[in-house]
């Protein structure tokens, strides 16, 4: 069986849910929440750049670079808020993490 | 049954990136898990490689393992955190994350078989694929960007410059009880304020004036 546009959209669906599992898997480690949100994002990107190049249409390449774009800052912002948390509580723990709210 | 190469590197790589990302969710030490991270990034740019869209594969490399993974790396190795104190309960939710999963993997699978392509979408291309062998990947891409998404691109730049910012000013902290050179002070500093000049009587001492400040 010629590998096609189905096998590549499999493989972003497992990753895809893999990322949704991990989720509820590590609820109280925020570390490894954004990691699985990493992983999410990445199966969407092997969506979008799978129709892109089958349709022959690279718009869905350009789109794919913006998720990118996006990824990466909410890495960043994820990662700064992690560390000012970590710094006042001395723990990430995920469940009292709604203390944050005014 | 025969298999051709490319199709055996797509199983190579597919395989590969989906180890990895089951790896990253159940991995002891988050330090394996940011790695086993990297090789599934790594992995769904061998993906991209194959699919055509080298740019995209390369940038996967460069932001990604460069920067996003290595960010990650630095994080959970500077903070010092109990681990197996948050690995505590993770079975608990097993249950409930393996039936949203098994419901998720069920409707997209669903979704995939009951689903085909319209007749002429191949027609409606919003931006279709150069086909001229001279051009490639990255150049068609860049024309692109540059013309039809400019501004898009634009408040992509203005998303990582607000991202940059906003972790500068979040991190960003002054620590009270740090003596830093303050240079307009130096400065500003007068002769008269920074010595006195006292006569000295013979046989007798002189009591030096506590200086305020």
């Amino acid at each position: 069986m010629a590998v096609g546009l189905g096998h590549y959209l499999t493989v972003a669906a497992i990753l895809f849910v893999f990322g949704v599992f991990g989720i509820f898997l590590n609820r109280k480690n925020v570390i490894i929440i954004l990691m699985s949100v990493e992983l999410m994002l990445l199966a969407v990107n092997i969506n979008l750049v799978a129709f892109s190049t089958h349709l022959g249409d690279m718009t869905g390449q350009v789109l794919a670079m913006f998720v990118l774009t996006v990824a990466a800052a909410e890495a960043a912002i994820g990662l700064a808020i992690l560390v000012v948390y970590f710094r006042s509580r001395g723990s990430i723990a995920v469940e009292d993490i709604n203390q944050m709210k005014g | 049954m025969e298999i051709a190469l490319p199709d055996m590197v797509f199983y190579l790589f597919a395989s590969v990136t989906v180890a990895s990302g089951v790896l990253v969710i159940s991995a002891r030490n988050p330090v394996h898990s940011v790695l086993w991270l990297i090789l599934a990034f790594f992995s769904a740019a061998g993906l991209f490689v194959l699919m055509g869209a080298e740019f995209l594969a390369m940038l996967l490399v460069v932001v990604y393992v460069g920067a996003v993974a290595v960010l990650f790396l630095f994080v959970v190795m500077m903070l010092d955190i109990n681990f197996t104190e948050l690995r505590q309960g993770m079975l608990q939710h097993l249950p409930l994350g393996g039936l949203v999963g098994f419901i998720l993997l069920g409707e997209l699978v669903a979704l995939t078989l009951a689903w085909n392509f319209g007749e002429d979408v191949a027609k409606n291309a919003a931006s279709p694929t150069p086909t001229d062998a001279g051009i490639t990947n990255t150049e068609a891409l860049g024309q692109l960007l540059y013309t039809d998404y400019i501004f898009i691109f634009q408040t992509a730049g203005l998303i990582l410059l607000v991202a940059m910012i906003g972790a500068i000013v979040l991190t960003l902290r002054d620590r009270p009880g740090v003596r830093r050179q303050n240079i307009g002070q130096q400065v500003n500093r007068k002769p008269q304020e920074a010595f006195d000049l006292v006569d000295v009587e013979t046989g007798k001492g002189v009591s030096l004036p506590t200086k305020k400040g």
